[in-house]
């Protein structure tokens, strides 16, 4: 009936070379390579500098997220979400408000939506600024990584002005945000797209035609969609090798169908189409900003929650002052509030690919069960086997494109 | 969402697996249903090549820990079609002692981590996994730290007692 291996083989990692004649070297790139960008450890063999084998060890920063979550109320979470995929911190947080909204059943207002697209849609762009900024510096030019690094300040300097913090932001609550973007937020973020655009097309132009940089690129890291999807990549990563999967447009959340984009894919999967479909989403992600932006001013001034009391902690001048805010202030933090029996998947499109969390509930003030579903993580597993082959140089820069951030590989 | 209604979904897999099928619910429109570990490779292979329903995309396998229940750790596979846009969610429950199941690797390479992420958390045993070892957890631990029996921190350390803080 099964076509299925009914035993165990072990495959134990090598680390010291199996070869006869002593021709193949063992190399341990990692874990605190400064151009793995993280804590990677690859156990390589080596046929001069031509890699034969690689075995991955991960869990350098395993911090134990899920066991944690289960100890902590549903608003509690969202600090643990900051700190998966720390380059686009505010996807993670609103993708798990967003679950949370699911299971209570929450409709927010469109004029929540769309400041969550624009503040979602930026950090999608400092996550690629970083990602195609860092491939740069890997192949050897160092100059457009300096440009762009000006620009993720301004965006971080956006988050600031919404929420407080830049990196680790902790944006926004269930049911919404803590507060309404201000003047200011707006001015930077009308200065951000008016600026941006020069910038962006000057990197372009130092790199999509480059000669060395299309040499050293094009050809490395090829997958077919096919193996891609046998992988479970997704993201940017798997557009790249011409599967047009978008959780975005697929399953839309936060009012995206409202919004007027395309999906960039590519053809070959390379590192170069990798590269060049991050500058191009970056691209479709400032259309995207455009249009929210005119939205809002179409939406009703000063909504930027929901009306959920139950859920959404009221201002601390209420609780100070207003016997209902108290109550409820109460309830919220003391864990008062019923909440449905049962399960939920929720999944939004991370800087790195789908970001699933799968959320079963038992009614309790903490989930019985969070899982992440970690798009680098699963991305990452096809890294030591498609090094086979791979020049050693290859594989760094191949490693650079795949955009694996450490956080969100061990949770 | 999707171009396949759950019914019809309901329909065709009760018509080939009857009883071995079971607990069927849509929490938030997605088919959920317990199924057991004689069909669960059968199962899977049968949504991913179904000319109709191509379960192409294994998007994650976790599990769950309930320590009241007779087959207390759950393995939940979460499948995606991407030609019909939709998504499915299986269970299977084992028991503590003899917490076995086919693995998915021979379908998708993919699973290959999920299942070892799994084996590290919950310790399900994957027969046939190629690799099944620690992925996060060090490799001389000896527990399976998200079974709910572990505490969250180590009530025998002594570096957290109130004294240190003056309570």
């Amino acid at each position: 009936m099964s076509n299925f291996i009914t035993e165990i083989t072990p495959n134990r990692p090598v680390y010291t070379d199996n070869d006869p004649q002593g021709e193949l070297t063992t190399l341990n790139l990692g874990p605190t390579h400064p151009a793995t960008h993280g804590v990677f450890q690859n156990v390589l063999q080596m046929d001069g500098e031509r890699i034969v084998s690689g075995v991955s060890t991960i869990g350098y920063i395993h911090r134990a997220f899920e066991k944690i979550a289960e100890h902590r109320p549903f608003y509690q979470i969202t600090t643990l979400t900051d700190r998966l995929n720390y380059c686009s911190s505010p996807i993670n947080n609103m993708g798990w408000h967003m679950t949370v909204e699911k299971l209570l059943d929450i409709k927010t207002p469109k004029r929540v939506d769309y400041m969550r697209v624009i503040v979602m849609e930026l950090s999608r762009i400092a996550d690629h600024l970083i990602c195609n900024g860092i491939l740069g510096v890997d192949t050897g030019a160092f100059s457009g990584f300096l440009y762009l690094m000006e620009e993720r300040e301004h965006i971080y300097e956006i988050f600031e002005e919404v929420c407080g913090a830049r990196l680790t932001t902790n944006i926004g609550r269930i049911g919404g945000f803590e507060r309404d973007f201000n003047e200011i937020t707006f001015q930077k973020i009308k200065k951000f797209i008016k600026n941006f655009p020069p910038i962006l097309k000057e990197f372009e132009a130092l790199f999509n035609r480059n000669r060395i940089f299309i040499e050293r690129t094009s050809g490395v890291g090829a997958v077919s969609p096919e193996v891609a999807m046998g992988y479970s990549w997704s993201g940017p990563i798997l557009r790249a090798t011409g599967v047009d999967y978008d959780v975005r447009v697929n399953e839309p959340y936060a009012s995206y169908e409202d919004f007027d984009f395309e999906i960039p894919v590519g053809t070959t999967g390379d590192v170069y189409d990798r590269f060049i479909l991050r500058n191009e989403e970056m691209w479709q992600s400032l259309r995207i900003i455009e249009q929210a932006l005119e939205k809002i001013e179409k939406e009703p001034k000063g909504v930027f929650h929901a009306d959920v009391p139950e859920f959404y902690l009221p201002p601390k001048e209420q609780v100070y002052n207003n016997m209902e805010a108290l109550i409820y202030h109460f309830k919220i933090v003391m864990g008062e509030v019923e909440t449905p029996k049962t399960e939920v998947y929720h999944a939004v499109e991370g800087g790195n690919g789908e970001l699933g969390f799968y959320l079963v509930n038992d009614g309790g003030r903490t989930p019985y069960r969070l899982h992440f579903r970690r798009p680098s993580f699963i991305n990452y597993q096809m890294y030591a086997p498609m090094s086979g082959g791979m020049l050693l140089s290859d594989a760094i820069i191949n490693m650079s494109s795949l955009n694996i951030i450490a956080g969100e590989l061990d949770a | 969402m999707g171009k396949i209604s759950n019914q019809h979904l309901i329909e065709k897999l009760t018509a080939k697996y009857g009883e071995q099928i079971s607990a069927i619910s849509e929490p938030y429109g997605l088919l959920t249903f317990e199924a057991t570990r004689t069909v669960i490779s059968d199962l899977l292979a049968f949504l991913k090549n179904d000319e109709e329903l191509k379960f192409n995309y294994l998007t994650d396998i976790t599990a769950i820990h309930y320590p009241e229940k007779e087959n207390a750790l759950g393995v939940i596979y979460h499948l995606h079609s991407f030609y019909n846009n939709v998504r499915i969610r299986i269970k299977v429950f084992l028991p503590v002692s003899d917490p076995t199941i086919p693995t998915a690797t021979l379908l998708w390479d993919g699973a290959n981590w999920m299942e070892r992420e799994t084996f590290d958390f919950f310790g399900i045993q994957f027969t046939g996994h190629p690799d099944l070892r620690r992925i996060l957890n060090v490799d001389d631990m000896t527990v399976f730290p998200m079974r709910r029996e572990y505490p969250l921190e180590d009530p025998n350390r002594v570096d957290k007692k109130d004294y240190f803080f003056g309570r």
